[in-house]
């Protein structure tokens, strides 16, 4: 199992994600002007401010060389995850329903956020009801019977959205995957959504970052679920 | 013969618009009374030899129209 991890001028988080990736399978950085995705069986996108954000984040890089190819990936079923901008480039290319906006408190925040992983039997979360994937340790805590993950969350850029109709398709189909804990919604997303797949359930982003906890030296391990469910999603597929 | 265009963009009404309301709070502070309706965009600035592909500019990279209207003004100077 081979993880790809897109590297953009501006990426910040590609070390930290191919560090994670590393702790379940094989992971490689692919360049972003590169088309060749060099037989990764799964993408990720990973956090920063590709391309500098200008414009909008995510504008730019949606139009990269190495974009063009993760978009036909996933339009062939392939499994790609978005991170932070990653999941603004997601939205940009239209892999993925809806947009993000500045945080309504109009800052950059960091802070440690509480997540209810909603969708519990997801490609990106089927690792996560039983703590964090290769990690001994259960779950810290749950919501209404949904597993909680503790991991961090650091941006100015946020806010998710989308209209009334978007949503009501998201929440028939099961597409809401994580939202925010009570008092956890700094940015002011609409109805607490933290990470959204796509109908098919092959594309997923969140603006936190699993990738920053992978290891309880940091204080938490409950994002390494979030890679470990994509393993066994691409090596179920394979059997 | 190229033409000047500007481009508006500004947050889709209904949207929250953290940075207008900020603005809206401010301008009293300082003395400005009587305003109203304050949102925050983007403006760009291009000259373009065929301005028909401005709409698609617009849908394609300039503004996201899921959460943005854009306004096209065009400038022959």
């Amino acid at each position: 199992m081979k993880f790809g991890v897109l590297q953009f001028p501006g990426s910040c988080d590609e070390v930290d994600a191919l560090y994670a990736a590393r702790r379940v399978g094989d992971a490689e950085l692919l360049w972003h002007g590169e088309r060749d995705l060099k037989g990764a069986d799964a993408i990720v996108v990973p956090g920063g401010f590709s391309y500098g954000d200008y414009l909008r984040a995510g504008a730019i890089a949606r139009f990269s060389p190495v974009m063009e190819s993760v978009i036909a990936f996933a339009h062939d079923g392939g499994l790609v995850l978005g991170i932070c901008n990653g999941f603004q480039v997601l939205c940009e290319a239209r892999l993925l329903p809806g947009a993000l906006l500045p945080n309504a408190n109009l800052r950059f925040t960091f802070r440690q956020v509480q997540l209810e992983v909603v969708e519990g039997e997801t490609a990106f979360t089927g690792a996560c009801g039983s703590g964090g994937g290769s990690s001994a340790d259960p779950p810290h805590s749950s919501v209404g019977g949904h597993p909680i993950l503790s991991i961090p969350a650091k941006h100015s850029w946020g806010r998710y959205y989308a209209d009334g109709g978007q949503l009501a398709t998201m929440r028939e189909n099961g597409q809401v995957v994580l939202r925010y804990g009570p008092g956890e919604n700094f940015n002011g997303s609409v109805q607490d959504i933290a990470g959204v797949r796509n109908e098919h359930g092959n594309v997923f982003g969140l603006m936190p970052h699993p990738e920053h906890a992978v290891d309880e030296l940091t204080g938490s391990a409950d994002g390494l679920c979030i890679f470990t469910s994509m393993r066994m999603a691409v090596e179920g597929a394979r059997v | 013969m190229s033409v000047r265009a500007r481009v508006l963009i500004r947050p889709k009404a209904g949207i929250l618009d953290p940075q207008g309301e900020a603005v809206q709070r401010a301008l009293p502070a300082l003395g400005f009374e009587g305003v109203a309706n304050v949102h925050v965009g983007r403006l760009v600035e291009l000259d373009v030899d065929d301005p028909s592909q401005l709409e698609p500019m617009c849908e394609k990279l300039l503004a996201n129209p899921l959460v943005e209207d854009y306004e096209i003004v065009l400038n022959d100077t």
